[in-house]
């Protein structure tokens, strides 16, 4: 399985995602960079919008991601209640 | 009846794809006349994937609020002299090179962008290349307001869209984009959507963006971040782009490989720019250019090749090249322009003793054979007060335009020489896949308008050197040459109460 | 003591960049000026563009026009893409109330089923036309000359891409999100008489190959005639004829049309008071384009209002042509 990874800009909004990532993905790795916070994970890694809205204490938009998102890799597979990058190999 | 919930994808459907109609009373062929010259089939657009949905109303809307932080920081940084708190002034040498080189892309990428997402028949791929099209607008925009600041107290910023139209290694990129978007919509496409802005632009944008963090650099961070935030989408773009034409006919596969080995081998020359940034030029260092080539090329773009195995895309040849040049490549781009700082519009230096060992810690099988013992006598021939300059004009490839100073890998004292014979005219190259991309397309790569060449033939001002500094807008002992003694120098030591 | 030195010590060496120095003098630049003037590469250009052999790939003869300074052409709202993005975002904020508005108070519901059925047969169409409108203008960005002009069309472009999703959104507003109405609009441009006219009109201007005459053809003769039948004499009717609701729906689409006309009128004007030449060569865009434009929105404008209502929206197109010296 190869590596996916996602990169948000270090702010205050990104940390509520990235909690909201690690708790829907056991294995995913956090690391925190210059003034950017990036995640890996092994083949995929899922941002649900009840996780995040739940960490954040109102509703969140999933394309408000893209507010703070600096980078990413893999396929993309996006709906209204989630946010999905996989490589499939 | 309370109205039926849609969810994103049936939404962006009846919003975007629906849009599109058969022609009645013109032939289509009329309206998107550039489909089919290059050779690519498509038989069904509807097959298309839109890579992400953002309609207009929720573009507007993240758009928006992404530009009012960025603006917010950008008149803090201002009015809080942001320019002083760098690490070093030698690291704004790095924006002035971003500034001249870059952002002028960034405005190709726009036009180019504009270009395909007029002439593309389907209508998803449209609106996707479309709004990279504004995307990459307002990067040269947000760019040129970033910079706006450091122009008004550094050099070599203020003449930055003079000098891309004519500066002697600002060709490098100008040709890249030019070349890209003189091509047809398709390998445009392939070019800058996939090779460029998914496979390389993140060795350009992370490394450097997490440099201007590490030197102080809030203003150009966070356009970097801010603008990284539209590469996501266009990313996958990129991706979708070459999904798609794969998909849509087999016999479409040899042309995207050509395409392929073509725009990876010209965006990684074109990064040769950032691979010397990266290990001399900022003050504080990040990680070294071979780094970032293993972390975003070797396992990142390794992983997606993997997955462009199953439509029989290889990853190309030359690759095994890269992985060797990798230990090379910052050393002799950065002593190029050593010995021609007297036309560039920015300043150099040796390095420093302790970036001397960063570089053999960085570069242990290559840095103290082959580039320690030749900065270590530039130094001191600068502390004798013979400043080594090379005054002759250099040999540029007529493929990439970088001057032929790269070396075998076999043999890194030697350096690389291909040729070609075109009309009974000779043509040069810095290495076999400039030669063999020339070779392809040797009809297009005559008209490159060689920087070198054009001095030679008195259309960069006549006459001397003296005359080229003056087309290029350089004035002397100012942009240009080593950065001690330079007026960035004695003014950031003033800011700072340095005799 | 040491405040009064770091201060005199940081005093700027210059105001501007060179090329907005030479053009406005030495003093801070606006960020529009700096976002926009001179912003085009327009020199020493490498290879010929394989789909266009005769020109450079930036080349000021994709038009028949003719300015010694394609800067001229400066956006009277001076917009660059922060500045655009924030007031659209603004105006969508609103749109978005208002459709929230109209679905959550059931507005849709309480329709007339003839006004309904007017509105899908005669309103939502304009889905597709805008598409034309979204494509005649990324053409200009794609060929035209300064950024002063093609960043503007950009702009343009991308509008019109919203006003056809704002089109579309009104269908979903009355249809409960089933997207009937959008299918049966879509038979209405594909097939209804009144329609195709207009449908015809599209599809030639998108292969118009002069970029300045594809912006005449669309942002000066079809969006004059256009935005007066449907941004004002359809407004009144609808206000008229108990559709007073509807027009929550259509106000982004009015008052951007009155935003982009100020721009738009700015252009020709500057274009055609350059030269003799470029007003010969406008007029005569013109005079070929209204006639089609007759022709085409004749039968539209008759089922949307009736048989006065054109001549009303060409006398609006004669006042507006005459303001900037074209007299037809």
């Amino acid at each position: 399985m190869s590596r996916v990874q996602i990169a948000f800009q270090d702010n205050d909004e990104s940390r509520y995602i990235v909690a909201a990532i690690e708790q829907d993905n056991a294995t995913a790795v956090v690391h925190y960079e210059p003034a950017m916070i990036r995640v890996e994970n092994e083949g995929s890694l899922i941002i649900k919008r009840d996780t995040v809205s739940e960490q954040i204490g109102m509703e969140w938009d999933v394309q408000a991601l893209h507010i703070n998102l600096i980078t990413l890799t893999g396929h993309i597979d996006e709906d209204d209640d989630y946010f999905k990058i996989m490589w499939n190999n | 009846m309370s109205p039926k919930k849609l969810n994103l994808k049936d939404k962006y459907k009846l919003l975007t794809r629906d849009l599109d109609w058969e022609f009645s009373y013109e032939d289509r062929k009329e309206a998107f006349p550039y489909e089919e010259f290059e050779g690519i089939k498509i038989t069904d657009w509807d097959k298309w994937e839109d890579p992400f949905r953002l309609t207009m109303e929720s573009y507007w809307k993240y758009q928006a609020e992404k530009e009012k932080k960025l603006y917010a920081i950008y008149d803090a940084f201002a009015q809080n002299n942001g320019q002083t708190n760098v690490t070093d002034a030698r690291y704004v040498n790095a924006l002035k090179l971003f500034l001249t080189g870059v952002s002028p892309g960034e405005h190709a990428a726009h036009l180019g962008f504009a270009f395909t997402g007029r002439q593309m028949g389907g209508i998803g791929a449209r609106v996707a290349a479309q709004m990279q099209s504004i995307d990459e607008l307002r990067h040269i925009q947000t760019q040129i307001h970033a910079m706006s600041h450091y122009n008004k107290f550094f050099d070599g910023f203020d003449e930055f869209n003079h000098m891309h139209d004519r500066l002697w290694y600002l060709s490098v990129p100008k040709s890249f984009f030019e070349d890209a978007r003189t091509a047809g919509p398709f390998e445009f496409m392939i070019a800058i959507g996939f090779s460029f802005e998914y496979v390389l632009t993140n060795l350009l944008f992370v490394p450097f963006m997490s440099g201007a963090a590490y030197n102080g650099d809030m203003a150009t961070v966070t356009f970097g971040f801010s603008a990284q935030s539209d590469e996501a989408r266009h990313m996958t773009l990129g991706l979708e782009i070459i999904k798609f034409l794969l998909e849509q006919h087999e016999d479409n596969l040899p042309i995207v490989q050509k395409w392929l080995d073509k725009w990876l081998w010209r965006g990684y020359r074109l990064l040769t720019l950032v691979a010397m940034m990266m290990d001399y030029m900022l003050p504080q260092k990040v990680m070294s250019w071979q780094e970032a080539w293993e972390l975003y090329f070797e396992d990142a773009g390794g992983a997606l090749f993997k997955d462009l195995e199953r439509y029989g895309i290889k990853m190309p040849d030359y690759t095994d090249t890269i992985k060797q040049e990798k230990e090379h490549l910052s050393h002799q781009a950065w002593w190029i322009f050593y010995q021609y700082t007297h036309a560039a519009a920015f300043h150099t230096w040796t390095p420093s003793a302790e970036e001397m060992d960063w570089l053999s810690e960085k570069y242990p099988d290559t840095f103290d054979k082959y580039y320690r013992p030749r900065w270590e006598l530039a130094a001191e021939m600068e502390a004798k007060g013979e400043r080594f300059y090379t005054t002759g004009l250099p040999q540029l490839c007529q493929t990439c335009q970088i001057p032929m100073a790269f070396t075998e890998m076999s043999d890194p004292t030697q350096v690389v020489y291909r040729e070609s014979i075109y009309n009974d005219e000779r043509f040069h190259f810095c290495s076999d896949p400039c030669k063999s991309i020339f070779d392809n397309e040797p009809e297009k790569y005559v008209n490159a308008w060689l920087p070198v060449h054009q001095i030679l033939q008195g259309n960069c001002g006549g006459g001397g050197l003296d005359k080229v500094i003056e087309y290029y807008h350089l004035e002397d002992g100012v942009a240009n040459l080593d950065f001690e003694g330079s007026p960035d120098a004695e003014r950031w030591k003033d800011w700072k109460g340095v005799a | 003591m040491t405040i009064e030195i770091k201060t005199s010590t940081l005093k700027p060496i210059r105001n501007t960049y060179a090329h907005i120095e030479r053009r406005f003098g030495d003093k801070p630049a606006t960020r529009y000026q700096e976002a926009t003037y001179d912003v085009h590469s327009t020199h020493n250009f490498h290879y010929k563009p394989l789909w266009d052999q005769d020109r450079e790939i930036n080349d000021p003869s994709r038009t028949a026009v003719v300015m010694r300074d394609w800067y001229d052409l400066k956006d009277p709202r001076q917009f660059y893409y922060g500045p655009y993005v924030q007031n659209r975002s603004k105006m969508q904020e609103n749109a978005e109330n208002n459709f929230k508005f109209f679905e959550k108070r059931g507005l849709g519901e309480s329709l007339d089923s003839s006004l309904r059925e007017k509105i899908i047969e005669l309103v939502i169409p304009m889905r597709h036309a805008e598409v034309a409108a979204n494509l005649n203008n990324m053409y200009g960005t794609a060929h035209g000359t300064g950024t002063a002009v093609t960043q503007a069309l950009i702009y343009e472009a991308m509008d019109r891409f919203g006003n056809a999703q704002y089109f579309s959104k009104i269908g979903l507003a009355l249809d409960g999100n089933t997207g009937d109405s959008l299918a049966t609009a879509k038979e209405h441009w594909m097939s209804n008489p009144a329609w195709q006219g207009v449908r015809a009109y599209c599809e030639k201007t998108l292969t118009i190959k002069d970029w300045f005459e594809a912006f005449i053809a669309q942002d000066i003769v079809l969006d004059t005639l256009i935005n007066d039948l449907y941004y004002r004499q359809f407004d009144e009717w609808l206000t008229q004829n108990n559709g007073r609701d509807l027009l929550l729906l259509m106000e982004f689409m009015q008052d951007r049309a009155k935003d982009s006309q100020r721009w738009s009128d700015s252009v020709l004007k500057v274009v055609v008071s350059e030269s003799e030449h470029n007003a010969n060569q406008v007029l005569a865009w013109i005079s070929t384009w209204r006639i089609r434009a007759q022709e085409a929105l004749e039968p539209l404008a008759s089922a949307l209002l009736g048989d006065k209502a054109l001549a009303d929206a060409f006398a609006v197109l004669e006042k507006r042509l005459t303001k900037v010296g074209l007299n037809c």
